[in-house]
This record gives structure tokens, C-alpha cells and sequence, in this order.
């Protein structure tokens, strides 16, 4: 008689302060019946993947606009896998070059949004990769 | 390997698992629950309850802190609202608790109330006990901060802290509400706002005047500035205090007594109400009853009863329950 | 302004044309919209006329431009006199490549300098620390010491540019950086022009480079007014900034009001902290954003001077003129940039830059074309410039002062921005001031608030964003962006490890100890944080003694 929810972290890795497309992906994701954690700026990669392992969420996404993704990003795939948590999808967004989206998916980011993106495209797409 | 085992071995990933399944599909956590229930009863449950922003996360995260130094291993759960109208919620807790993340003895997991009114989740309950079989020594439970109807927490915890801050104007409202009969342990935050002091003697006075309090226990005002700490040493003495009282007055063993009964009840009914729902799903004509009713040609009691009846005796049949 | 007669002849003229023609033609097309609103959600009607102004008063709404109440601009003769400062927003990778990146728009016309820094500077870390790992250079130019300073303006005296730094939580010693530098180069304090952002309050709200908590923060704030003010005179001490705000989504009255509401808090922060108001009030600056919405934005721009000068005169009773001038600085709104045809951009970035002169700006930053993608090349940032030298030389705009006063249109709209910003300034006030409204989360929820309702429009196609909602194109993925030299990262910790090896390390834990004293006391700060500049002290090492001191900020989040 349980009621499923999807559960998403959305997260600021790094020193980027830009958190404006955060939280409105945050809203909408809620909006569209998800339960959100948002943890706030300046987050650790280690914070980042203990906070999605204890929560267990199905998604964790990566909100960084300052260019330090490369360096971030990547760092969480890798701590969840040694929490064990590599079945969490890892979803990235920001202002990331095109050259290097494909870099951050060999290492492990399923999808990368970029500015104009819709927010109903991610909703749309996190529906669709969970399984509930 | 099951969860319970992972819960055991003390395993973040499977502690989170088994969360994820009690809120997600309790019936097929029982077995786990089963397999942990025997090692449950050893930590410590301390609700923190109040209004919204009185501080509730940030006072949760400096007790946390201060019980660590002890090498205390900490679970936290923080349950927030879920929005009526999508059902999604924002679980903004863990904000105030952040350099606890990547602490090991410390585990955290928000929760949305999921359309529960008194505080809590329906998933909380069984969340605490998952913790608690995973060895935490004490278990902190932030509520929903709805002010009037907390009432979940009573029933959960073994010491219900209550926050009020001063200058919110319903503080004394809220007391009104209620909120004196269920505090074991007052704790006034932001006593760095002016009027902390007149708060606390507004809330001593009351406390005097009531003549319902059973006098074994008087519980304590503390003044904290959770954001800085300063209090904290002091909340959490109380808070122990409370603890041992519990213990050596015996009252520990009949608060618990008590609220396996209550437990006991509602597992029970939910037991029959998900049996008698299946069995209707295979044999329920309910629509046609319903238009009996409307027809005038049965009464809602004289129905029930006999909807109920075959259901009753093909559970009797059943051998094992 | 008119006369009672003509305005009931005009009434019914105005009556006698809607219930003719107007009805005519509606039925026969119609308009493109049930009602016409503003970016700020202001309605907008279809005709305005003198009646619109009945009310109005011209000596007392607009009055004449350098005087009270400065609606039409702070200075008499405007662009006449003087254009306004062109001042591109800029820096990246290390001091060395940054001091090219200034020399280049020096050359190219620009007239002043606007130092952008990388986040572990705004952030108080040095380049070597843990938390600046793959952040060094990235979205600004990494400054550690003193040392860099003087590689970032090699060739560049002080006194002859104006320098703006965008620079909050640790402003005071990047301030003192320059002064230091001043000193080196023979320059005379009271000879330096130029800006320190300085403005904590909205790093809380929207810009998010907050060290320590308010508290401490609003004393560094005053510290520094109390410096500049007997020190360097010609300096800006601070820059009340809407931008970014509005960047994180408000509208263009919650950018003014909030922006005002904070500058109301620094006034008298400073007023508490025993300074005279007219000492510091002159050296107060704002910098505001530019965005499409034309004719509001001149409005926008008119009413917060108009404002601030009422603010100034009737609430603070600031006496001298310069204390009742709101001067501004502007840059053009990124976030109505697109990442799909970036050209579109250049247009977008000239309307915003006509709004910005049309609405007196004193300095402007026009954003490059591919904002929405990376930091400028030096091709598309000298375009941005171009695009203000076009404005200031072609377009004529600026050879006569405020040339919009007098729309009905404007001036209707000049006075309704002023009304809802002043009905929320009381708002704030109610609720405690600024600092308590952002303690409880009012200023957050609602540009959050806005925001949102911003992103649900464009995505529902309501507001039409040309390139992104509509007219869409196929596109390959945009090449020749700037692209960031990988090894600065590495360089930098290098360099940091040879000055900690060079430097007298007794005399920096001196000047430390010294920091510390003054932060734990009641001592102006800045002159200790001279002394540990001078002795080659790191940001980094100055910070860690006042996060020590001062705490660091529990940012809370709200929804
Ligand atoms: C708004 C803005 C600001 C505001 C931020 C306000 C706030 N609270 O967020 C202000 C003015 C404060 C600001 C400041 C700075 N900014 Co700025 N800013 C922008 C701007 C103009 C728009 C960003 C934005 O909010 N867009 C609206 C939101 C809704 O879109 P979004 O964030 O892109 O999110 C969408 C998608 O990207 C995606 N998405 C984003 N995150 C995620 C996460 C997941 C999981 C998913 C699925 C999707 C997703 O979905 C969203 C919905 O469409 C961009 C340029 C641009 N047009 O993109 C520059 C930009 C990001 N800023 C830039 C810079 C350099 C800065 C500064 C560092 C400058 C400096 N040196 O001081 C400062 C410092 C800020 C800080 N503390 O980190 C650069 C970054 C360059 C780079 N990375 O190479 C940019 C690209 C501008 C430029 N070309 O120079 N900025
Ligand atoms: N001045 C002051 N502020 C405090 C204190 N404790 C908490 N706060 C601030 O109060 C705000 C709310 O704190 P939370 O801990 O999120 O409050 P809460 O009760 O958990 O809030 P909800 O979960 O939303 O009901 C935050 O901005 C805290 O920083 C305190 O002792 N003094
Ligand atoms: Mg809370």
C-alpha cells in the first residue's frame, strides 16, 4: 500500500554560486510529483555521493556553470561506484561545451542538459530512465 | 544476502535500500523487519518538533555533533510535506546538516510525509527501527513543521523535544495546542532574538498552572542558539536526563509497552483492511451493492455486514495465517 | 503639467475615438494579445496621453537634469560632457593572460578597466587549496597575493584608469591589494578611481560568494567606507548591485526595490557605525542590469534615480547633491542571451545597451554573443564593444539629455515602477529591513518566485524567446570558443609555493596576528590587512585568520 516516488538530489558541485537553473529544475521536478532534495551550493563530490547513497535516490543531478564539471563530475560517478551506488543515474547540466559532454559520458554521466534546455525534457527523461 | 544482513553489518547502501522499500512497498519489507526486530530497542529516540523554521534541522545537526564527540553513532530522519496538489516534494532538511554527510557514523535520510497529517511518514516508524537494529545509538526525528498536529511523534519517540523561538507571536498558541502535554523536553532557540527570557517565563508559568502534569517529570526549558551552539551542551543533558529517567523509573518499559499495543493495533487493521481489500478485488461486487443502496433496497449496516461475512469465513479456512 | 480644460476636451476625444476607430478595427482584426504587460507583469496600455500625467508635476517628478530629484540624469550637460565609461567585465586564467586581455581592450577603446575574478579568490581560497581544485582561472583571473596584482596591471598606471573589481566578501583586501599596488607605482591614493563591489547582502540572495556571516560582514562593509572615505576619496566604496538579482530571475521593479532595500541597510549600518552621512554617501554606487523590455528599462532606470534621491534627502537627510545621486553602472542582461543562434545575441545586447544610455547609465558592459556558452574570445568581446562605440557615436542618442522625458508612455511607466517599488521597499520595512527579510527568506521566495514563472512562460511558449521557442534552426554545435590553457591550475600552485619559500614568513604571521587583533577588537580592519598585503600575505591566509575570527556563513535554502 506504499506510495512510490521518484527521488532526485539535485546538486551544486564545486564553488559555482550560479543557482538560479537549479532550483527551477528543482521546482519543476517537484511540480511533477518527484520528491527533491536540493543540498545547496559549495558541495563536495564526497557529499554529494554520500548524501545520494543515504537517501537513495534514484537520480542525482549535477547543476555546474563554472566550467569545473570535468574535474566534478566525474569524481561523483566514481564515489558512488565505491558506495556501491552505481545504480544511480547521474544526470549533468550547465554551461558545458559541447566537446566535452561526450567526455563526461564515457565517464559515466547518462545526459547533459544546456542552456534553453526544458525543464518538462528532463522531467520527461527522468521518467523514462526510472524504473519504479 | 538479505538487507536486514546489510542493515546488520551496519551497510549504508542496504540501510538506504530497505528505507526505499518501507515507503515504497511495506508489504514486501516484512521480512526484513522481521529478521531486524530482535535487535531493536537499544537507541535512543529523541523527536525534535515545532513550528516551521524554529530550527528544528539546525538543532538536530548541533546535537548530532555534540553526541559524536561521545563517539555516539547518530541516525537522523527529517520528514517535510509532500505538495497535496503533484504529490513531489522539496526535502530541504539535510541543508542544515551538511558537514555531517560524509560523517560514518552518521546516517540521514529525508522523508516526505507523503499525504500522513500528524508529523511523520507512514515509512518513519519502520525507518527507526531500521536504524536502530543497525546499531545507532541514538535516533534523531525531525518532524513536519505544522505547529498544531505533531502528534505522530508521541508515539514514536522515547523523549519528544519541543522548539518554540521567541518573537513569533502564536508561540502561545501553539502551547495552547497542546503542544505541553506531549514535551519532555522544552528547548527555546534563537535565544540570540530579544525576548527569549520573557518567553521562558511565560512558558515556566504555564507549566505551573497545569495541573494535568504527572509529577515524576518536570520537563526542563532550555535556551540554545542552534546556529552558533551555545545551549547545546545543556539541550543535550536534558535530553539524557530524560533518557535516564525513563530508565530507572520504569517508565521507558511502559512508554514502550504502550506503544507496541498501539503498533500492534495498527498493524492488525492494516493486516484485515489489505486481506478484506484483496479478497474483494477477486470476488467484490461492490458496485451492485451500491446500487442497492441507492435503490433503497439494502442499508449501509445490514450491508456491510454481509460483504463482511464470506470474507471472514474463507479466512477461517485458511489454516495459516 | 496640463491644463484642466484641455485635459475633459481630451477625455471625451479620447472616449469618442475608442468607441470609433479603436472599436472598428478591433473587430475587423483584433490584437495580438487579450493584455499587453511589461517583463515586470506591468500592464500596458494601448494609447497614453497627457491624461495618463494629470497628476504629474514636472519640477517635482522630473525637475532638470544634476538637480534634484535627478530623474532626468546626475549630470547637467550628460553625454555632452562626457560619454559614458565603456567598461568590459573581464578576466581569466592567470594575472599574465588577464593583463594582455585589458591591454587589448584598452587599445581597442575601452575606457575602463573591469577586473573579473575566479571563484577561489571571491571565495577566499588560494589557488593550492583543496577546494579550488579544477576552479583556478576558470570563470576569472586567480589572484592569490599581492605579487599577482602586479603581474594583472603590469603597464597600466593606476592613475590613469578607473578600475572596477568585482569583489564582495573579501573586498577589503583586494582594496588594499590596489592601494598596495598604488603605493608601488608612486600613485597617490587620492588619485585612484575606481570600484569594489563590496556588497555582501545580495551574495546571500542571488550571487552566492559569501564568506562569513552577516554580521561580520556588514562590519567589513563599513570598515571599508570609513577606509575609502578618509583614504581614497575618488574611490567607489561599494556597488549596490541589482544585477545579479535580476539575473537570478527577479523583475525589473523587484531589481530596484530590493536593490534600494539593501542600500537603505548599508546606510545606516554606517550610520550606526558612527559615520556621517554625507562622508560616505557620495562614494556609494549602484550597477544595475539592462534587459529587452525597452521602455521599461529607461523607466526602470529614471525611477531608481528619482528614488534613491528622495531615500537619501527625506529619510536619511543627506544634505550635499552627491549624496542624493544614484550613479550606476549597467551591464546588458546575460540571461536573455541564447545558446541557440548566438547571433541573435548582438541584437539583443544593442537593445539592452540603448536602454542603458537612454536610461543615463555613467559605465556600461555589453555581453558578447556567445555568453550563454563560454567566456568571450577577444573577436566577440571588441564586437561588444563596438556595439557601444556605435551607440555613442552613430546613433545620436547621446547628444541630448534624457531624450525619452516627456513620453506619456515613459513617464506613465517611470511612476508606476516608482509606486510598486516603493510599496515594496515598506514591505521590507515592515518585515525588519533587509537583513531580516533575508534571514526569513522574503527577497529569496521571491525572485525564486519569479524566476520560475519565467522559465514556465518561455516553456509553454507564452513569451516568445526568438531562436529558443520559436524560429528554431538545426545547428551544429558552436566552435571557436575561448578555451582556457589547462596548466593554469598547476602554475599558480607552483608560484604560490615559491613566494610562501620567498617572502618573510615571521613578518606575514606578524601582520597575520595583526588581522586578527583588529577582527577580534573593534579596530578598522583594512590598515591591518595592508600591512599583511604589503607583506606578501595571501588572500587565502588573510581569510582563514577572519574565518577563525568572524565564523563562516550557514547559507539556507529556500523554496
Ligand atoms: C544568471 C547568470 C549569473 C547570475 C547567477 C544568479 C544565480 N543565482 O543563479 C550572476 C549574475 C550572479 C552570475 C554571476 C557570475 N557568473 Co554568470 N551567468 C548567468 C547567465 C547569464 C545565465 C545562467 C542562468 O541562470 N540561466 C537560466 C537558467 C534557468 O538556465 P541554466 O542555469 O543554464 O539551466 C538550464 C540548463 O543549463 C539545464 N541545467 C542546468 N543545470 C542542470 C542540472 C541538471 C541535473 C540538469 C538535468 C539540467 C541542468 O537546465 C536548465 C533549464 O533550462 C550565464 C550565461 C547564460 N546565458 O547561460 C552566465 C555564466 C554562466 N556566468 C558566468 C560567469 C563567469 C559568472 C561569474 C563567475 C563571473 C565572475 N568572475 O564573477 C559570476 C560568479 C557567480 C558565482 N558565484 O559562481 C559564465 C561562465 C563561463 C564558463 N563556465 O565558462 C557564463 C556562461 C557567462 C559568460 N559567458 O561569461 N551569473
Ligand atoms: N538567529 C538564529 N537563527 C537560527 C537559529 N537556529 C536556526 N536559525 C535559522 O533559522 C532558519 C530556519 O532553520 P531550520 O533549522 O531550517 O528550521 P526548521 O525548523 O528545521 O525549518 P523547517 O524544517 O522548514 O520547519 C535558518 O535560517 C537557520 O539558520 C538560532 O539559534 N538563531
Ligand atoms: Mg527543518
Amino acid at each position: 500500500m506504499g506510495e512510490q516516488r521518484i527521488r532526485v538530489l539535485i546538486a551544486k558541485p564545486g564553488l559555482d554560486g550560479h543557482d538560479r537553473g537549479a532550483k527551477v529544475l528543482a521546482r519543476a521536478l517537484r511540480d511533477a510529483g518527484m520528491e527533491v532534495i536540493y543540498t545547496g551550493l559549495r558541495q563536495t563530490p564526497e557529499q554529494i555521493a554520500a548524501t545520494a547513497t543515504q537517501e537513495d535516490v534514484h537520480v542525482v543531478g549535477l547543476s555546474c556553470l563554472s566550467g569545473a564539471h570535468l574535474e566534478l563530475f566525474p569524481r561523483v560517478v566514481e564515489l558512488l561506484k565505491e558506495h556501491g551506488a552505481d545504480d544511480i543515474l547521474v544526470l549533468g547540466g550547465g554551461t558545458i561545451p559541447a566537446e566535452d559532454i561526450s567526455v563526461l559520458k564515457e565517464r559515466g554521466v547518462a545526459e547533459v542538459f544546456t542552456p534553453g534546455a526544458s525543464t518538462q525534457e528532463v522531467v520527461e527523461f527522468v521518467k523514462r530512465s526510472v524504473n519504479l | 544476502m538479505s538487507l536486514a544482513e546489510g542493515v546488520r553489518r551496519g551497510e549504508v547502501r542496504a540501510t538506504a535500500k530497505l528505507i526505499t522499500l518501507i515507503e515504497n512497498h511495506p508489504e514486501s519489507a516484512v521480512e526484513d523487519l522481521r529478521a531486524l526486530h530482535p535487535h531493536t530497542g537499544n537507541a535512543h529516540i529523541v523527536g525534535i518538533t515545532g513550528s516551521p523554521g524554529i530550527g528544528k534541522s539546525t538543532l538536530t545537526d548541533a546535537l548530532a555533533k555534540r553526541w559524536r564527540k561521545d563517539g555516539a553513532h547518530i541516525g537522523i530522519i527529517a520528514v517535510d510535506p509532500n505538495s497535496p496538489f503533484s504529490g513531489g516534494a522539496l526535502l530541504g532538511d539535510r541543508i542544515r546538516m551538511q558537514e555531517l554527510a560524509t560523517d560514518p557514523g552518521v546516517f540521514i535520510r529525508s522523508m516526505g510525509a507523503r499525504g500522513r497529517l500528524g508529523g511523520l511518514a507512514r515509512a518513519t516508524h519502520n525507518a527507526i527501527r531500521v536504524l536502530d537494529a543497525g546499531g545507532k545509538d541514538v535516533i534523531l526525528v525531525e518532524t513536519v513543521g505544522v505547529g498544531q498536529s505533531e502528534l505522530d511523534i508521541v508515539r514514536t519517540a522515547d523523549t519528544v523535544v519541543v522548539g518554540l523561538v521567541p518573537g513569533m507571536g502564536d508561540d502561545i498558541q501553539t502551547i495552547k495546542a497542546g503542544i505541553l502535554e506531549v514535551a519532555d523536553v522544552f528547548v527555546i532557540n534563537k535565544a540570540d532574538r530579544p525576548d527569549a527570557r520573557r518567553l521562558m517565563m511565560e512558558l515556566q508559568t504555564m507549566l505551573d498552572l497545569d495541573p494535568e502534569r504527572h509529577s515524576h517529570w518536570e520537563p526542563p526549558i532550555e535556551r540554545t542558539v542552534a546556529t552558533t551552539g551555545e545551549g547545546i551542551e545543556m539541550l543535550m543533558a536534558a535530553i539524557r536526563n530524560h533518557w535516564e529517567h525513563l530508565t530507572y523509573s520504569g517508565e521507558l518499559e511502559q512508554r514502550r509497552r504502550e506503544r507496541y499495543a498501539a503498533e500492534l493495533q495498527s498493524v492488525v487493521e492494516d493486516y484485515w483492511r489489505m486481506r478484506f481489500f484483496e479478497y474483494w478485488q477477486r470476488e467484490g461486487h461492490w458496485e451492485q451493492v451500491v446500487e442497492q443502496l441507492l435503490r433503497k433496497e439494502t442499508d449501509p449496516f445490514s450491508a456491510a455486514r454481509k460483504l463482511v461475512a464470506p470474507f471472514l469465513d474463507s479466512e477461517s479456512r485458511r489454516v495459516n495465517l | 503639467m496640463f491644463d484642466r480644460d484641455a485635459l475633459l476636451s481630451l477625455e471625451q476625444q479620447k472616449d469618442a475615438w475608442e468607441r470609433g476607430p479603436v472599436a472598428k478595427t478591433l473587430e475587423q482584426f483584433g490584437e495580438r494579445s487579450e493584455q499587453f504587460r511589461t517583463t515586470s507583469e506591468l500592464p500596458v496600455e494601448r494609447l497614453y496621453t497627457p491624461l495618463e500625467l494629470a497628476e504629474a508635476d514636472y519640477q517635482r517628478d522630473q525637475g532638470l537634469p544634476g538637480e534634484y530629484p535627478f530623474t532626468r540624469g546626475i549630470q547637467p550637460t550628460m553625454y555632452r560632457g562626457r560619454l559614458w565609461t565603456m567598461r568590459q567585465y573581464a578576466g581569466f586564467g592567470n594575472a599574465e593572460e588577464s593583463n594582455r586581455r585589458y591591454k587589448y581592450l584598452l587599445e581597442q577603446g575601452q575606457t575602463g578597466l573591469s577586473v573579473a575574478f575566479d571563484l577561489p579568490t571571491q571565495i577566499g581560497y588560494d589557488s593550492d587549496h583543496s577546494l579550488s581544485r579544477g576552479e583556478v582561472g576558470k570563470v576569472g583571473v586567480a589572484i592569490d597575493s599581492l605579487a599577482d596584482m602586479e603581474l594583472l596591471f603590469d603597464g597600466i598606471p593606476l592613475d590613469q584608469v578607473s578600475t572596477s573589481m568585482t569583489i564582495n566578501a573579501p573586498a577589503a583586501i583586494l582594496l588594499a591589494m590596489y592601494a598596495a599596488l598604488a603605493r608601488k607605482q608612486g600613485v597617490a591614493l587620492d588619485k585612484l578611481r575606481g570600484t569594489i563591489q563590496n556588497d555582501i547582502l545580495k551574495e546571500y540572495v542571488a550571487r552566492g560568494t559569501y564568506i562569513f556571516p552577516p554580521q561580520p560582514s556588514m562590519r567589513l562593509v563599513s570598515d571599508t567606507f570609513a577606509f575609502c572615505a578618509e583614504q581614497l576619496p575618488n574611490w567607489n566604496s561599494i556597488s549596490i548591485s541589482g544585477y545579479h538579482m535580476r539575473e537570478a530571475g527577479c523583475n525589473a521593479v523587484q531589481e530596484v526595490a530590493f536593490t534600494l532595500a539593501n542600500a537603505i541597510a548599508y546606510v545606516q549600518a554606517a550610520l550606526e557605525a558612527g559615520l556621517d552621512v554625507d562622508t560616505f554617501a557620495p562614494r556609494l554606487s549602484f550597477f544595475f542590469d539592462a534587459h529587452n523590455d525597452l521602455l521599461e528599462e529607461v523607466s526602470k532606470f529614471r525611477a531608481a534615480r528619482k528614488l534613491w534621491a528622495r531615500i537619501m534627502k527625506e529619510r536619511f537627510g543627506a544634505v550635499k547633491a552627491r549624496s542624493q545621486m544614484l550613479r550606476f553602472h549597467t551591464q546588458t542582461a546575460g540571461s536573455a542571451l541564447t545558446a541557440q543562434q548566438p547571433d541573435n545575441n548582438v541584437v539583443r545586447v544593442t537593445l539592452q545597451a540603448l536602454a542603458a544610455v537612454l536610461g543615463g547609465t555613467q559605465s556600461l558592459h555589453t555581453n558578447s554573443r556567445e555568453e550563454a556558452l563560454a567566456l568571450p574570445t577577444e573577436d566577440s568581446v571588441r564586437l561588444a564593444l563596438r556595439t557601444q562605440q556605435v551607440i555613442a557615436h552613430e546613433s545620436g542618442v547621446g547628444n541630448t539629455v534624457d531624450p525619452l522625458a516627456g513620453s506619456y508612455y515613459v513617464e506613465a511607466l517611470t511612476r508606476e515602477i516608482e509606486d510598486r517599488v516603493t510599496a515594496y521597499i515598506e514591505k521590507i520595512d515592515e518585515l525588519g529591513g533587509t537583513a531580516r527579510a533575508i534571514e526569513q527568506g522574503y527577497i529569496q521566495r521571491e525572485i525564486q518566485e519569479s524566476a520560475y514563472t519565467h522559465q514556465k512562460e518561455v516553456e509553454s511558449c507564452e513569451r516568445v524567446v526568438v531562436g529558443l521557442n520559436k524560429y528554431r534552426i538545426a545547428e551544429e554545435p558552436p566552435t571557436n570558443l575561448l578555451r582556457l590553457d589547462p596548466e593554469v591550475e598547476r602554475r599558480e600552485r607552483e608560484k604560490l609555493e615559491q613566494l610562501r619559500g620567498r617572502r618573510d614568513n615571521a613578518h606575514v604571521t606578524t601582520t597575520l596576528e595583526g588581522v586578527r587583533k583588529a577582527a577580534a577588537g573593534r579596530e578598522n580592519l583594512v590598515p591591518r590587512i595592508q600591512e599583511a598585503v604589503e607583506a606578501y600575505a595571501t588572500l587565502g591566509e588573510i581569510c582563514d585568520v577572519l574565518r577563525g575570527e568572524f565564523g563562516v556563513h550557514q547559507a539556507s535554502v529556500v523554496f
